[in-house]
């Protein structure tokens, strides 16, 4: 992920005119050059609080909340009639519901990776990206939380045996069901998201507030600065709380979806009790996530004229990442094959056969396709790696490869088990896509709100890395007077 | 906190982290504790300078391994203690203490309460939320601490601090400006 630093002895490695190659070290620049701390601030800081909103906002908005009410609606019918709207059937009790929320809580794992994990290793790259990847993990968590919800039928009783509290039925949980670890996971995962979100976004907050014009939003973002104010030895104990957090949300997001893998992996369906689902289903998350950083990324730094700071190495990193993460996915896909293979177990033999060929088949080769065959023979090239257009268009096949990569998991394995007399078929029903594209409008929606009305880049990490924060030690000795 | 009247302090505005991380060495080797540097990011030569040590303070780290230890073992026993005689169940013949299902929730429960410890913990040893504070009452110093400039502020209730002494001290370092801050 780091791109080797060259010596200014040797060639240098051209990348057109763009001034992207740092003079004296040699190195490629993580932002764009000609930035001062006033202009970061500035930049920034005015997106949110110009008078002016663009109209395309207002639009963008308008579209994916009219989107996100088909949700509202499906899930109004969904309280009243049952889940028998939904295409569940037996054997394949979990659809669209179990699908969609390992789909989306997959794609919110981008965002801790990039602010927690690449903060531990030093990543500065990630300055830029960190934000809107971290807001995009909470409105992911938010969707994805949604529907193990919902698909209780009747939340508002489920309650009881989620939650340990002292009920009047004197009923408690049972632990020792994955889906009671589950509850733990990402309630954890959520909480822990939103402190790392709003910790990593005070001092900002501060500076929204000290630049702010209008009272209303000075007392709001007032408010919610905690009356930050940049004392040096807050700032110390802020980057330790900084560096705990990442080092606590780093095991929580291998541990979240290794505890989603166990829903499948514990029971003893064909398909779905092996051991490598848990490395395999976190690669795909950081996959699917890194595709969604794009699809969000390349849109907003064209519509914001952010190329500066969200600049090609940082799409050509989150490239590298998918590259490396998606042949962990192929690794993941071939073991499947290979355990159905070594097992000499007919119905592990017979279920690797039935995704591949079955009358579902289908999916698979889709998966195939969209999330092997395209990017892993592509993400190679440096060019195609820089390359904004072609970026987005694979960012989004990626993610409806691994949309089919957890619909082959849930409904192929279900729909034929051990006895042909319990063998089924799934259809997705009206109430399931509205649903579905009903929280692709709600995470839409809520992205729309938060590039509006906070700093999606962090000022404040942003000049850390501006050539105007190093210390002139020279300087330094000389008058320091040591 | 009683009602403070009077000066604060003197705020010396600076134009680079470099002039402001020399005027908080000499400040401190001229016998000054009680003060603060004030920065838009980071600036860890700045600590340094001013002899704060985050690490050997230690605040933050411990609240934090206490609030993980304490949610760790209170998950865990709360697991325990339901599986044991709150609900006891038979679950495919498991034993009622079967401990090693128990693990995934309690470590899930360590980080959470590790993680709001670290953050709320902070806030806490920083003292915030606080709203109000003597410093933005000083004219320049909303328009630049959060932005682009850099402050030092030696404190009266620092018991070398004189108005005049102190404001020539701080003048030697060349500042943008000095300026008193009132209560």
């Amino acid at each position: 992920m780091v791109t080797p630093g060259i010596s200014p002895q040797e060639p240098r490695r051209v990348t057109g005119a763009d001034g992207m190659i740092d003079p004296v070290t040699g190195e490629q620049r993580v932002i764009a050059p000609g930035h001062t701390f006033r202009s970061v601030t500035e930049k920034l800081s005015r997106i949110v609080l110009t008078p002016h909103t663009p109209v395309g906002w207002f639009l963008g908005l308008g579209l994916a909340g009219s989107v996100a009410i088909l949700l509202l609606v499906a899930v109004t019918w969904l309280f009243l009639k049952g889940t028998g709207i939904w295409g569940i059937t037996i054997p394949v009790a979990w659809g669209f519901a179990i699908i969609n929320f390992v789909w989306w809580i997959g794609i919110g794992h981008a965002g801790t990776l990039i602010s927690a994990i690449l903060l531990l290793f030093k990543q500065k790259w990630r300055n830029s990206i960190n934000r809107f990847a971290e807001a995009m993990t909470l409105f992911a968590v938010v969707c994805a939380a949604m529907y193990p919800v919902i698909h209780t039928g009747r939340p508002w009783l489920a309650i009881y045996w989620l939650f340990p509290y002292p009920n009047t039925m004197n009923y408690w949980p049972q632990f020792r069901s994955p889906l009671m670890w589950d509850v733990f996971a990402v309630s954890t995962y959520a909480t822990i998201s939103v402190v790392f979100w709003y910790i990593g976004m005070i001092p900002d907050l501060g500076t929204m507030r000290d630049r702010a014009k209008s009272k209303f939003a000075r007392f709001v973002y007032g408010n919610m600065a905690l009356g930050w104010r940049g004392s040096t030895r807050h700032w110390m104990r802020y980057e330790t709380a900084s560096l705990l957090l990442a080092g606590l949300a780093t095991p929580l997001v291998l541990s979240v979806h290794t505890v989603i893998s166990f829903d499948f992996a514990v029971a003893i369906m064909p398909g779905w009790h092996t051991t490598i689902f848990p490395p395999y289903f976190v690669a795909g998350a950081i996959y699917s996530g890194f595709a969604m950083v794009l699809t969000l990324a390349i849109p907003i730094r064209k519509f914001y004229h952010l190329e500066d700071l969200i600049t090609l190495r940082h799409l050509d990193n989150c490239g590298k990442v998918m590259l490396a993460t998606g042949f962990i996915v192929a690794y993941g896909y071939s073991t499947d094959i290979a355990y159905a293979w070594y097992s000499a177990d007919k119905w592990e033999f017979f279920m690797a056969w039935n995704r591949i060929f079955g009358p579902m088949g289908w999916s698979y080769w889709i998966l195939i396709v969209s999330n092997i065959l395209i990017p892993l023979t592509t993400l190679w090239s440096r060019k195609l790696r820089q390359n904004v257009v072609f970026l987005f268009i694979l960012s989004l096949i990626v993610n409806t490869g691994m949309w089919f990569e957890r619909f082959v998991i849930v409904v192929v394995s279900l729909t034929r088990d051990y006895l042909p007399g319990s063998w089924g078929t799934y259809k997705a029903t009206r109430w399931d896509y509205m649903t579905f594209i009903g929280t692709l409008g709600l995470f839409t929606f809520l992205f729309f709100l938060f590039i509006r009305l906070l700093p999606m880049i962090p000022m404040s990490e942003i000049r850390q890395i501006l050539p105007g924060a190093k210390i002139n030690e020279a300087e330094l000795q000389q008058r320091g007077g040591h | 906190m009683p009602v403070q009247e009077g000066i604060y302090g003197l705020l010396a505005e600076f134009d680079t982290p470099t002039e402001l991380v020399i005027a908080a060495q000499a400040s401190y080797q001229a016998g000054y504790r009680r003060m603060d540097c004030y920065t838009p990011y980071p600036v860890e030569e700045a600590a340094e300078a001013m002899g704060f040590d985050e690490p050997a303070e230690k605040g933050v780290s411990r609240v934090c391994l206490l609030g993980g230890i304490l949610g760790g073992l209170a998950m865990f026993t709360l697991e325990s203690w339901i599986s044991i005689w709150a609900y006891p169940l038979n679950i495919a013949g498991r034993g009622k203490w079967s401990w090693p299902a128990f693990v995934v929730p309690a470590y899930e429960w360590t980080i959470l309460w590790a993680g709001l410890s670290a953050g709320f913990g902070m806030l806490a040893l920083n003292r915030l939320p606080a709203p109000y504070h003597p410093l933005f009452n000083a004219p320049n110093f909303r328009n630049g601490a959060t932005s682009d400039k850099f402050f030092l502020c030696l404190e009266a209730h620092d018991p070398k601090f004189s108005i005049a002494e102190t404001r020539a001290l701080l003048e030697s370092f060349n500042p943008v400006s000095v300026v008193e801050v009132e209560h």
